[in-house]
């Protein structure tokens, strides 16, 4: 009688057509963000629980394409061969943007170099600048830190700033914290990391990016410039549901659009949801 | 007395079918890797052929690339070589390390010390053997990783020597336990001869109980060589796991195992990248296969040079 209830509860837990839970998994970089987000809809709707895990924005792209999740976060788009591959499996992959992410790039803090444009740094990453002293910098070897393939934030990277191959000796660290930890200890290093990983830690620099060398050089510390648009590093953050989002799943994320959600947002140190993402969930919303 | 034979039957038939069962264990998984991996070779019916993503790779492709880089930004490539070289690489480093100092520190325990001195430090070796990888990687990460850099004076610790160190911390008591284990079994007799014969204790240990215990020593090699090359948290978090080819011994690199850690979650159900990290798989089971049965005819060989 036991196993039988037990093997019931574990059914019921694994899908929430059963009122009460929504399962969300995905990206490592909304983590933090969509757990405590969870704890809002919660303290709101006693009668939901919310679990969300990482893995990073492949893993939860392929939990939603073979139905294990409610919701995946991706710190990338969907690619289309993802969405081709979720079509044949009966799957529809419906996209919301639930807030905005600024790519910091950050060097030692002993590194004396300030400004980089998007150019330079896809060069450094392709392997083409080798040395810190052909960006301005003292003679020392770039060393490069990245992330893993998992992760949405090493697709968004090389699709936005390297668009080419990463070099084929950029270390890849395990997360954003294993970045900041590398940099800090690396006189020649350079990373990147999301915003929130950023704000009052020692030892690492975030350097000014320019769109280019013609443009002003923008620093991502400034809220307002990451807001805006003008810190040429901004990322939407994207949650994928299986068609439109629909009764408790539907509710979870219009509270993470509130003004309450986006506080929380804001909170961890992302940007809230502009207005031409507005008009584009307000659609899928409806 | 009838009852004794039909439990000695019983016996017999239950070991045997255990013996079989774990066997068939073991052969199954291996046709299970095998029938997932050899699927990244075929191409899969109703698929693009134009489609550079889903074209089924090549055997000497796969065997002989020196590129490993399924989500490429352009075309991808499946080439295990610098995979192949990741794990062979740290894991013999690992190796030359612990084996002398793993050896020897088993010949200190067995043969010099006595009583509940031994018991004590076998005791502490053994919870050293079963201590969580995780760990380990953390402290090669937070310790070891920067002391290295400083030594060397290198710009980052993650490397191909970092890993082999860890890879050897973590292989060293096991093959001390193991080979401890196997010299305290070579009979005393042998001891008294070689004393009688004036040996001393230290002749002795080399010249007469380490040949003597030479298949168990080898076969806590073999246990020291598996645990190094199949170890994935430990060595994920220290190598820099990057797939290249290492030119230096400060080089990052990438191992098999890594590398189906890093992969395997976000890769489409039955994708090319999906089948070919299962090819990987067998590939290590292979490797492993190999060399447990090299030892082994090592071992039949020695047994035979002893019956003459």
């Amino acid at each position: 009688m036991k196993k039988l209830l037990a093997l019931i509860t574990t059914f019921a837990l694994s899908t929430s057509l059963i009122a009460g839970e929504i399962i969300v998994k995905g990206s490592d970089t909304m983590l933090n963000l969509v757990q405590r987000l969870a704890e809002g809809f919660g303290a709101v709707r006693g009668d939901v629980t919310v679990s969300v895990a990482g893995g990073g924005s492949g893993v939860g792209i392929t939990a939603i394409t073979n139905r294990e999740v409610d919701i995946a976060n991706a710190s990338r788009a969907i690619k289309s061969k993802e969405i081709s591959a979720a079509r044949a499996q009966g799957v529809n992959p419906v996209e919301i943007v639930i807030a905005l992410d600024g790519l910091a790039v950050i060097v030692n803090s002993k590194n004396p170099v300030k400004n980089l444009t998007v150019q330079q740094i896809g060069a450094i990453y392709r392997g083409e600048i080798k040395n810190w002293n052909e960006v301005g910098g003292p003679n020392k070897k770039i060393v490069l830190y990245g992330r893993q393939p998992n992760s949405g934030t090493f697709v968004f990277f090389r699709e936005e700033v390297v668009k080419g191959e990463y070099a084929s000796y950029m270390r890849q660290m395990n997360g954003n914290a294993q970045i900041v930890d590398a940099v800090k200890n690396d006189e020649g290093g350079i990373g990147y990391v999301g915003l929130g990983y950023i704000r009052n830690v020692e030892g690492i620099r975030p350097l000014a990016v320019a769109k280019s060398s013609q443009d002003q050089y923008i620093s991502p510390l400034n809220e307002a410039d990451v807001k805006s648009g003008a810190y040429p590093l901004t990322r939407p953050l994207y949650q994928y549901t299986n068609g439109k989002p629909k009764g408790q799943v539907l509710d979870f994320i219009r509270f993470e659009l509130s003004p309450e959600g986006q506080k929380i947002v804001e909170e961890e140190g992302f940007v809230a949801v502009t207005q031409p993402y507005i008009e584009k969930n307000n659609k899928i919303l409806q | 007395m009838r009852l004794r034979k039909k439990i000695d039957r019983f016996a017999g038939i239950t070991f045997f079918v255990n013996a079989v069962l774990a066997a068939g264990v073991l052969f199954g998984i291996l046709l299970f890797l095998f029938s997932y991996g050899v699927r990244a070779f075929i191409p899969a019916p109703g698929t693009d052929p134009g489609d550079p993503e889903s074209r089924p790779l090549t055997i000497l492709g796969f065997l002989f690339g020196t590129v490993w880089n399924p989500d490429a930004y352009g075309k991808p490539h499946y080439g295990l070589i610098p995979l192949f070289l990741g794990s062979l690489l740290t894991t013999l480093i690992a190796l030359t390390i612990s084996v002398p100092l793993g050896i020897a520190g088993a010949i200190f325990i067995a043969e010099r010390l006595t009583g509940w001195v031994r018991i004590g430090v076998k005791m502490v070796v053994e919870l050293f053997a079963g201590f969580p990888s995780v760990v380990i990687g953390l402290f090669g990460l937070v310790v070891l990783a920067p002391l290295i850099a400083r030594t060397f004076n290198l710009s980052s610790g993650l490397n191909l020597f970092t890993a082999s160190i860890i890879l050897a911390v973590m292989s060293l008591p096991t093959i001390i336990s193991v080979s401890e284990d196997a010299l305290r079994v070579v009979p005393h007799s042998y001891r008294e001869a070689a004393y009688a014969l004036g040996a001393s204790p230290w002749t002795t240990a080399i010249k007469v109980i380490l040949p003597a215990a030479r298949s168990g020593i080898l076969a806590a090699v073999m246990l020291g060589f598996g645990r190094a090359i199949g170890e994935t948290m430990a060595v994920l978090m220290v190598a820099g796991n990057a797939p290249i080819i290492p030119r230096s011994l400060f080089d990052p690199v990438r191992t098999i195992t890594t590398t189906l850690a890093i992969e395997l979650g976000e890769t489409a159900a039955n994708s090319i990248h999906f089948f070919s990290l299962f090819a990987l798989g067998f590939v290590l089971f292979v490797i492993a296969l190999a060399t447990n049965l090299i030892a082994e005819s090592l071992i039949r060989r020695e047994k035979r040079s002893f019956t003459l």
